[in-house]
């Protein structure tokens, strides 16, 4: 019974978490719930995951980021080749028309060189989405516990 | 007495939402591949891993005998790494909560590929995020080639491009659990669930009894 009353906890919490998530939308894009990750403190880099749907009519890419907290964003990729990892900068993220994107840990990312500072858990953190059509997009994001998996759901106290 | 009534009706409504909830998430776990490596473990051979003589994350020389009688869960990573390696770190951390009484027996191990970054002090402070017992090791060049081809893992640095000094590391990302013995017991994957990775460990240490 205990487990039950656990589970159904957790579910209640998943859809009152997931209702909360970040949500912006412009020009049939929806940037939702963006979120970096805490880094240590003498971290060079950062990274920075989000979800975009694209509601509209019209094919989009997302080409650039900009940031004043980094010396400078890139787009990457995550490639599994015989179970080694290889990071590696892409040009753009593709949007189709009626799908989502998602930019999450082991996946597509943002990548932020030379961080100025540490990304400390709480934190926000502003960042200028650009994208082909809809043109620059800005956006505010929070950082969330180094052991976050983007999920709204649990994990976020993982590094209590 | 409709108050009543209205009571025991949510209530059924919501023990019947619970038992579905529930239902699913049993389903779910049960349809799901076992997290043991599966054909991937197999084709390891018993001999993967071995001694080794690396640098703690608190500076000190440390070898397999150190960690005696525990099974050591072995990855391998770099702390510049903002993406993957934090992910596994914290799948590590997940499941060493996951095994409750039983983390005593398992000591993780997190193996540095960027020894030239990753000093015991870079160590220090990335484990130290993930408050989950990981050790960190690093070592010299030599010292991290020679565990990394016991284990079978590549890696390689990679330039990025417009940033010089900077650089990121192409690496393995599966997670070896050894026996008290020494010898290779059974292999993770980046995305296995920690809950799959600690019943896979409790049923090892189970079958090795």
């Amino acid at each position: 019974m205990t487990r039950l009353l656990h589970i159904t906890a957790l579910f209640l919490l998943f859809v009152a978490g997931s209702a909360a998530a970040h949500y912006d939308e412009i020009g049939g894009l929806q940037i939702i719930h963006p979120w970096a990750r805490a880094t240590v403190p003498s971290a060079s880099n950062g990274v920075v995951y989000v979800a975009i749907a694209n509601e509209g009519e019209t094919p989009d890419r997302l080409i650039a980021v900009e940031t004043a907290i980094a010396e400078r964003a890139e787009l990457h990729t995550v490639l599994m080749e015989d179970g080694v990892a290889k990071m590696r900068a892409i040009e753009a993220i593709e949007l189709a028309p009626g799908e989502t994107v998602l930019l999450e840990p082991g996946g597509d990312h943002i990548m932020l060189f030379g961080l100025k500072g540490p990304l400390i858990e709480g934190e926000t953190l502003a960042l200028r989405l650009i994208f082909e059509v809809a043109g620059p997009i800005d956006i505010e994001l929070t950082v969330e516990a180094v052991g976050a998996d983007g999920d709204d759901h649990g994990d976020h106290d993982a590094t209590e | 007495m409709p108050s009543r009534l209205a009571i025991i009706i949510a209530a059924c409504v919501f023990l019947l939402a619970a038992l579905g909830v529930a239902a699913y998430v049993v389903i779910e776990l049960r349809d799901r591949p076992a997290a043991s490596g599966g054909g991937d473990g197999s084709l390891l051979p018993a001999t993967l891993g071995g001694p080794f003589s690396l640098t703690d994350h608190t500076g000190r020389t440390v070898t397999e005998a150190d960690y005696a009688g525990k099974y050591l869960l072995v990855f391998f990573g770099f702390t510049h790494c903002p993406d993957i390696c934090p992910t596994t770190l914290n799948q590590v951390a997940l499941t060493m909560r996951a095994l409750g009484d039983r983390a005593a027996q398992v000591q993780p191990l997190f193996v540095t590929v960027d020894p030239a970054r990753d000093t015991p002090a870079a160590m220090a402070e990335y484990v130290a995020l993930f408050d989950a017992g990981i050790v960190g090791l690093t070592g010299t060049e030599q010292e991290i080639a020679d565990i990394a081809r016991a284990y079978r893992v590549h890696y390689a640095r990679a330039e990025i491009e417009g940033a010089p000094d900077d650089y990121m590391m192409d690496h393995s990302v599966l997670l070896y659990l050894m026996g008290p013995d020494g010898n290779f017991r059974r292999l993770f994957r980046p995305d296995d669930k920690p809950e799959d990775m600690a019943d896979a460990i409790v049923e090892q240490i189970a079958e090795d009894e």
